[in-house]
């Protein structure tokens, strides 16, 4: 192959450039808009239930008494309410830190068809201790508490 | 000079537009409380430490108002806004606080260390009385008025910037 | 005293860049000759004196001086002392005056050391780096100051926690911080060169040592990073595409993109623009994380300290540096003229395709870390995870492994697809053999499974440029970058190869019961309580032996803390050669049973010690670069002698 034209040189790649990242915007756009996953309170969930097999969030309390592990010993069986609707949910695994009847969670999952949510991934939420800006910093405890403190629902 | 060179630039300023965008958002992550305005629910707790004496709702409804804040001396911001509290008990407010879930020799030692602007401190190990008064952290303050009524509440440390406002909402619940 | 001696250390260094800055743009101008001679001596004793503010705080953290705010809040007098002095940058305020202080180091060492650029293009670069550090100064003055005192000295510091006392995180932010740092330095290379219109190959030359510093010290950081949260999370990842993570990866990915078009620029003369345009981005990117991290409008599964107001103070600094570059580039990159042409197949164009993909990919994760800030305006919560970052990421990162197993083989300028004909072969069928083999392994999905191809190609790609070399004979540069695509190929291959092959076995079982996953069988012992200074918790004592061998202990446990009162998860691991066991205990199952939580990982730690790799390589690269221009420098001198001879 011959080198490019002197003057043309530059126009080209640039217009490459361009082009991948045009693309790899549309691509970012298209794929976000499939791909990001919702926040949903209790409510929301009840009233316009997700399509079932997409990934989403459900945010809102765990209710008091609502707690059971399932005869296999790793499921667990719980209710997330927000005061105006009740979604029960069921989550394998190893319950995460800080999670305990009424104290706020967030659930990674999706809707069964049953109505059950589904839950991958459950993070507890937790504000124990406010911490003033003068004393904040990047310190062990902070990190493990934010952990738990993705966002809290609408 | 040719248009493309452009483009980072304004990129750039999008971003810039929503970061600002969100950062004069009030990130309010805190739950305030359904109680304000609601009377204190029915409790009475022991005393957290020796030498105080416990709350029962009776110690606050006696005529003027009072703040009742909710503490632990294993929290942090609890130390920092120690001073503050200080100050609210020269300028004459009555505080009555509610240890969460503490051992009565680690609240005589915060008390110690920090200073006591308590005038009686009951002990809540099981968050009982916390959660029913629509606390979901410490330290939080509450403006509980004559009938005890809660008034206002205010989520986390009380900094120097605050003490007039809770001196304020305290005036005005004493009306 | 101290405190104080600090302070005016910091505000002496404040005066000397405003001075530095002033001397610097007014030598420029014509008629500025006179204040020309200013510039190198203040970019030293800014950077003495900033490092001199940075020594007093560490002395105040280890005398443990608690009538000093910072040390009151973050320190205890009773820590040893190596955490003692960890606290000094443990903290917002302390890690920015570490930051500033080796920043202006680095600009000491340019002014004192530094004379291959035309002496403007070197004045208007200690003239960018002092507004840099002018902005960091008024920050750290206004905003945090380290040295402010407290009314009345706190009896005891708050920082006993013994949590905070891990030496992985008192030593990965640093890390970061010196990546930072060494790409804040060549934006102003980058600035300089544009104000002087100076984008030569010398320039590049000069300035790759400083990106290929911390793009090694960027490596090292992520690599720490995802080795920590895969340990400390018990979720058994090794990368959640978290913005705190997102914000680390966006600076290393621009600077690698630097690295080579600055290699372009430097063997070359081609990519003039192109090379500025990155130096800039890749700065604004650091800065960018550094803004969404400490801003707290993005939320994280990692901590840090989240500050509205620090946060507005970085985004005009954001907007002061990289605006202002921008628009300088702007304006300035269409009088920038041409480089050098090449024709497509040739090493420019491999590095070209390097460039553009990486650049797509940096623009995936930058748009999927931003998208959930776009959303919220419009009052919708979303979450973007790996869903969309895996497909879309390897959509560029595919194509450019690929090219990237045949660039190294190809000449600069133009070069045939013809001549490199046989080793092309060889790559083709070493990655369809890989992939067979895979397939026959067992399930997995398309991703892994080209990944586990590319990886082995590359592999051995990666040391073909060595073919028909005497080893001994080749330059200390060409092996870093033979040992950083191999480790590479190696970090591949491990995650790769965590995805398509990891077991997972979820269970409750009863003391003395056996769980299995992949080759391992594990034996619940027993289940104890054990205590801490501040926590008790339950250990699983776990026995797990591979392939029916000896038994090893494994012993994780579920901690409890009571002050504050808070449990967490400590996962156990086993590691092979080939691979890691990862155990994590749960509650109580009933029955008498407990929950226990395995992984079998092959080769997963192949993913951190092909980062180490990639690091070392970087550093070889760089030690060899750095021999080089000595070598050259004393040629330089010599020749400069024997005409001075000449003269007489």
């Amino acid at each position: 192959m011959s080198t490019l034209k002197p003057k043309h040189q530059r126009l080209v790649l640039v217009v490459i450039a361009l082009v991948a990242l045009v693309a790899a915007g549309l691509l970012a756009a298209w794929a976000l808009r499939s791909q990001a996953s919702y926040f949903y309170v209790p409510e929301q969930m009840v009233a316009e239930p997700p399509a079932p097999d997409r990934a989403v969030r459900l945010g809102g309390m765990v209710e008091e008494g609502s707690i059971r592990t399932l005869p296999d010993g790793v499921t667990v069986a719980f209710v997330v309410g927000d005061g105006k609707a009740r979604v029960p949910v069921r989550f394998a695994g190893i319950l995460p830190d800080l999670f305990v009847e009424g104290s706020g969670v967030v659930a990674e999952g999706r809707l069964g068809p049953d109505g059950t949510f589904l839950a991958d991934n459950l993070l507890a939420k937790h504000d124990e201790n406010y911490v003033p800006r003068e004393l904040q910093e990047m310190t062990e405890h902070q990190k493990r508490e934010v952990v738990a403190e993705t966002e809290e629902g609408a | 000079m040719r248009w493309w060179w452009w483009i980072p630039l304004l990129l750039f300023a999008g971003f810039l537009g929503v970061a600002a965008y969100q950062l004069t958002q009030p990130k309010d992550d805190l739950v305030p409380s359904a109680m304000v305005g609601k009377p204190l629910p029915e409790f009475e707790l022991p005393p957290a430490a020796e030498g105080t004496s416990g709350v029962s709702t009776a110690d606050l409804k006696g005529g003027k108002p009072r703040l009742l804040n909710v503490w632990a001396s294993w929290c942090l911001p609890c130390i920092a806004e120690a001073p503050q509290l200080e100050r609210l008990k020269q300028e004459g407010v009555e505080i009555v606080g509610i240890a969460i879930r503490d051992r009565p020799e680690d609240v005589a030692a915060f008390l110690a260390r920090h200073g006591n602007p308590y005038a009686r401190i009951g002990a809540d190990d099981l968050s009982q009385v916390q959660l029913a008064i629509g606390s979901s952290g410490v330290p939080e303050t509450f403006v509980i008025d004559g009938e005890g009524v809660i008034r206002y509440q205010h989520i986390g440390d009380i900094r120097a910037e605050h003490v007039p406002l809770l001196l304020e909402k305290l005036r005005e619940a004493g009306k | 005293m101290i405190a104080e001696l600090g302070l005016a250390a910091l505000w002496l260094a404040a005066a000397l860049a405003a001075l530095q800055l002033y001397a610097g743009t007014r030598a420029l101008r014509p008629g500025g000759e006179a204040v020309a001679a200013l510039v190198r001596p203040a970019a030293v004793v800014q950077g003495l004196a900033c490092a001199i503010g940075f020594v007093m705080l560490l002395w105040l953290f280890a005398i443990t001086d608690l009538s000093v705010k910072l040390v009151a809040a973050n320190s205890h007098s009773a820590k040893p002392m190596i955490f003692k002095l960890a606290g000094a940058w443990g903290n917002h305020e302390g890690s920015m005056l570490l930051w500033v202080a080796v920043m202006a180091l680095s600009g000491a060492l340019i002014a004192l050391i530094e004379r291959r650029l035309p002496e403007k293009t070197m004045l208007a670069t200690l003239a960018a780096q002092a507004f840099v550090g002018l902005g960091f100064y008024a920050f750290l003055i206004v905003s945090s100051n380290p040295f402010e005192r407290l009314p009345q000295p706190a009896a005891e510091g708050l920082g006993l926690n013994p949590l905070l006392q891990d030496i992985g995180l008192a030593f990965h932010p640093p890390t970061l911080y010196f990546g930072y740092v060494g790409l804040s330095v060549a934006f102003s290379f980058a600035v300089g060169a544009l104000l002087t219109r100076q984008v030569t190959p010398e320039f590049a030359r000069v300035m790759r040592p400083w990106v290929l510093g911390a793009w090694v010290f960027l490596t090292l950081g992520i690599t720490a990073g995802s080795y920590w949260a895969y340990y400390e999370l018990g979720w058994g990842g090794w990368w959640f595409w978290d913005p705190v993570e997102n914000a680390s990866l966006m600076p290393w990915l621009a600077a690698t993109a630097l690295l080579h078009s600055a290699s372009v620029l430097a063997a070359r003369d081609a990519l003039r623009a192109w090379t500025i345009m990155l130096g800039v981005v890749a700065f604004s990117m650091s800065m960018v994380g550094t803004f969404l991290v400490r801003s707290g409008i993005l939320t994280s599964v990692h901590a840090f300290a989240v500050d509205p107001e620090r946060g507005s103070f970085i985004l005009v600094l954001l907007t002061l540096y990289i605006g202002g570059a921008l628009a300088l580039f702007a304006l300035r990159a269409g009088t920038v003229t041409e480089g050098q042409r090449f024709s497509i197949t040739s090493r420019e164009g491999a590095l070209v395709f390097n460039n553009v993909m990486l650049s797509a990919v940096l623009a995936i994760v930058l748009f999927g870390t931003l998208y959930p800030l776009l959303t919220e305006a419009f009052d919708v919560r979303v979450s973007v995870g790996p869903p969309y970052f895996n497909p879309m990421g390897a959509i560029f990162v595919v194509p450019m492994l690929l090219v990237m197993t045949v660039g190294p083989l190809l000449r600069w300028r133009g070069d045939s697809i013809g001549r490199i004909q046989r080793p092309l072969i060889l790559i083709a069928v070493i990655m369809l053999a890989a992939l067979v083999a895979a397939l026959a392994l067992g399930e997995a999905g398309v991703l892994p499974l080209l990944g586990l191809a590319l990886a082995v190609g590359l592999a051995v790609a990666s040391f073909l440029p060595l073919r028909g070399r005497r080893l001994t004979r080749v330059p200390l540069a060409v092996w870093g970058m033979v040992i950083a695509h191999f480790g590479l190929a190696v970090a591949l291959f491990g995650m790769a190869s965590e995805s398509a092959f990891s077991e997972e076995r979820l269970a409750a079982i009863a003391v003395g019961d056996t769980a299995r996953v992949g080759p391992w069988d594990v034996t619940l012992s027993e289940v104890l309580p054990a205590a801490g200074p501040n926590w008790t918790a339950i250990e699983g004592h776990l026995l797990a032996s591979y392939a029916g061998g000896d038994p090893i202990a494994l012993d994780p446990q579920s901690r409890s803390f009571w002050a504050p009162p808070q449990e967490t998860t400590e996962s156990a691991l086993a590691t092979r050669w080939n691979g890691q066991l990862y155990a994590v205990v749960g509650s109580d199952a009933g029955a008498g049973r407990w929950q226990l939580r395995l992984w079998w990982k092959p080769f997963v730690t192949f993913i951190w010690y092909g980062g180490m790799l990639v690091a070392l390589g970087g550093a070889l690269a760089l030690i060899g670069r750095v021999i080089d221009d000595l070598r050259r420098r004393a040629v330089r001198a010599r020749i400069a002698e024997r005409r001075a001879e000449e003269a007489v």
